[in-house]
């Protein structure tokens, strides 16, 4: 079978040797952890414990607060110091409750969550990924269940595993892969089984090799989950070119991937799902890759969700005495945010630390477009970016919706590949903001 | 040379002209369009700038309103009061003294005082930077950008990006409005011209997280609001406000004020 692909996209320095070949090592942590209670898409949860209160590791400490909206718990034992607004990687602040770590990481007794897989109804196993707090953990955060109750049930034909992680320097992914393709598998014919029709694709990209040899030998008895292989380039992770490339469907900014039969999942979400329904463990945790140049020993940590940034820096080594970053992003270097303070929590769909150092990062002045359209040959949108960042510019909303301003996925290939260092990505992606803040008034 | 030939020309283009005359003259007598003298007059008597501070599309569509009586001879921001005695004379009603207003920026945190938290790369607009991390570089989430989409939107050329921060020149602010509504964050009032006591703050923070990004944001101490003997300082989320209408100008609130942001001088 050929490479899937989409069209458009770009090819950035992979930077994934750093960590590739680390085996996940697990990390608790020492000090206080901060559960910010908007993790994820939706409304912010709402706390039930109250300062003073102890709670062990897998406790429930906040409940969703409606359909779109996923429960908190914490991840290790000890009392709930303060609920006030705390800083988050999103650079404001969240309310967010703060747990006092006395050290112990006495867990809540999973196995009496423990229930046998075919005694339960489908929608049972629906709210206990919700019980369990599980949001999409490729940074979106949308609440798993409800991406699993789609209103159109019996039109789901494909489950997609988005085994793709095309953001650079990113190895989270790859290690759940080759390390638990077990809970993997399970956790996928669990989704694939809350569905009549629904047939499941497992897709990496072809710079993991072993991934996909390690996960064909594994499925080859199974005829409702097939392993595709995809071009390795970016953004063939993005929710919209792995449908395009794995089904040849198109999905747009008005429609959800359901509309067309789809419902994608991100390789951790699945794992977590396994791990909700059939070990009765809560999302407490996942995998960060803390990478970059800056930092002396790059790894992959199993990190509680809450722990402090700077507590996974100092795991990872530190930083290089003779190389201080430059630049830290939260996430990869494509869609990550960029950090300016490491005092921060690490939350659900926290895939990386990123630590860049002065060479890795250029900073140009943007000079004049050229009009050489390389944003428009790699715009895996469809759109054009130096015409959207022009009405952008201007203000122009009408013709910004006109042309199609509200298809961009703020991907940022535009900018990557722009030779005028046009801040195209950062222009458009502000607009869309705010026409989506003044939709919601 | 025929001479025939041209005088049959010359009476042929001739006997049209007059005849393309008659029907233009009596079509313009039958098909008049009534137009109000005074619109004619009151459209005179605007700057025809075609601003929109009036918030109607131009000009002529404001004169119309005032003719029609749904706007008062005052209504262009612009004009001012020398605009509304001509217009109050063509209405012939008594002009009501308006008071003048100019924009005043709720923010004294230049780049010394409130500091920038990470350097910023990225387009160089307020609405657009509020998208980054913390909305902006700017220490202090309620004040000024600086980025100057005010001073952009400005037909007037009243402000200007001073140290980091808009400042309006009084005088040639005509109180339009544009810059009011294009500020992200919603810093910028219009205000009484002479206006004595204004304060230079716009942060809902509590004192404590004020000081840390801000040497000159309001720490909400209410020393004004207490001093005030007119009691013509509200105070609402740690922030005092200053009632220009009930202020007499005394000035005891600037010279109780212990981080100086409430001035004369805006």
């Amino acid at each position: 079978m050929g490479k899937l692909t989409f069209p458009g996209g770009i090819h950035p320095n992979e930077g994934k040797k750093l960590t590739m070949d680390k085996p996940v090592v697990e990390y608790l942590p020492k000090g206080d952890c901060v559960y910010p209670l908007s993790q994820h898409i939706g409304a912010p949860a709402v706390p039930i414990v109250k300062k003073g209160d102890r709670v062990l590791a897998g406790q429930k400490i906040a409940e969703a607060a409606g359909f779109v909206s996923a429960n908190i718990h914490a991840s290790i034992s000890g009392t709930v110091k303060v609920i006030e607004p705390r800083m988050t990687s999103s650079g404001s602040k969240v309310n967010s409750i703060v747990i006092e770590n006395d050290g112990l990481f006495e867990s809540v007794d999973y196995s009496q969550n423990k229930m046998e897989l075919e005694t339960l109804y489908r929608d049972d196993v629906r709210n206990i990924i919700k019980e369990a707090g599980i949001v999409g953990m490729g940074g979106a955060g949308f609440p798993a269940n409800v991406k699993l109750t789609p209103k159109n049930e019996d039109e789901i034909d494909y489950i997609i595993v988005n085994g793709a992680e095309c953001e650079p320097y990113l190895t989270s992914d790859y290690r759940r892969m080759i390390e638990e393709p077990e809970k993997l598998i399970h956790g996928l014919e669990i989704c694939i089984n809350l569905f009549d029709n629904a047939k499941g694709i497992i897709a990496i990209e072809d710079n993991k090799h072993e991934a996909i040899k390690l996960l064909r030998e594994l499925t080859k008895d199974n005829d409702k989950i097939t392993i595709n292989e995809l071009k390795t380039k970016y953004p063939q992770g993005a929710e919209r070119q792995l449908i395009y490339a794995n089904t040849g469907r198109y999905v747009n900014s008005k429609m959800l991937p359901a509309d067309a039969g789809c419902i994608v999942h991100n390789v951790d979400t699945v794992v977590a799902i396994y791990e909700a329904v059939v070990e009765g463990k809560p999302l407490i945790s996942r995998i960060v890759t803390v990478t970059g140049d800056a930092i002396k020993e790059p790894c992959n940590l199993l990190v509680r969700t809450g722990t402090n940034c700077q507590e996974l820096i100092e795991a990872a080594g530190g930083f290089k005495d003779d190389k201080m970053p430059e630049k830290i992003i939260a996430g990869g270097p494509m869609m990550g945010k960029a950090l300016y303070t490491l005092d921060i929590p690490s939350v659900k769909g926290l895939s990386a630390l990123l630590c860049m150092t002065h060479d890795e990062v250029t900073k140009y002045e943007p000079s004049n477009c050229i009009r050489c359209g390389r944003c428009v040959s790699v715009c895996p949108g469809r759109v054009v970016p130096s015409l959207l960042a022009k009405y952008a510019e201007h203000g122009n909303i009408d013709a910004f919706l006109a042309n199609h301003g509200m298809e961009c996925c703020e991907c940022g290939c535009c900018s990557y590949i722009c030779p005028a260092k046009r801040h195209l990505t950062q222009t458009i992606a502000g607009t869309r903001k705010q026409i989506l803040a003044s939709k919601k008034k | 040379m025929n001479i025939e030939a041209v005088l049959i020309a010359v009476a042929v283009v001739g006997g049209i002209g007059i005849l393309v005359g008659i029907l233009l003259g009596v079509a313009g007598e039958k098909l008049k369009v009534e137009v109000d003298p005074k619109e004619v007059a009151i459209r005179e008597a605007l700057p025809g700038n075609n601003c929109g501070g009036c918030g109607y599309p131009g000009c002529d569509g404001l004169a119309a309103a005032i003719a029609k009586g749904e706007m008062p001879p005052s209504a262009c921001p612009v004009g001012g009061a020398a605009v509304a005695e001509k217009i109050s004379a063509v209405l012939g009603v008594e002009n009501v003294e308006n008071t003048r207003y100019v924009a005043f920026v709720k923010c004294a945190g230049d780049c010394e005082k409130a500091k920038d938290v990470y350097e910023y790369v990225g387009p160089k607009d307020c609405r657009l930077a509020q998208n980054n991390p913390n909305n902006g570089p700017k220490g202090c989430t309620y004040g000024c950008t600086g980025f100057g989409s005010c001073k952009a939107v400005c037909e007037f050329d009243a402000i200007d990006i001073v140290d980091g921060i808009a400042v309006i020149n009084k005088d040639k602010c005509k109180a339009c409005g544009k810059c009011v509504s294009v500020c992200p964050r919603k810093l910028i009032e219009l205000v009484p011209y002479d206006a004595p006591y204004l304060v230079r703050c716009n942060s809902k923070e509590k004192g404590k997280e004020v000081k840390a990004v801000c040497q000159t944001g309001c720490i909400g101490c209410t020393l004004c609001v207490r001093n005030c003997e007119m009691k013509a300082i509200s105070f609402d989320q740690n922030l005092a406000h200053i009632n220009p209408e009930l202020c007499n100008h005394c000035g005891t609130c600037a010279s109780k004020c212990p981080v100086k942001i409430i001035t004369k001088d805006h």
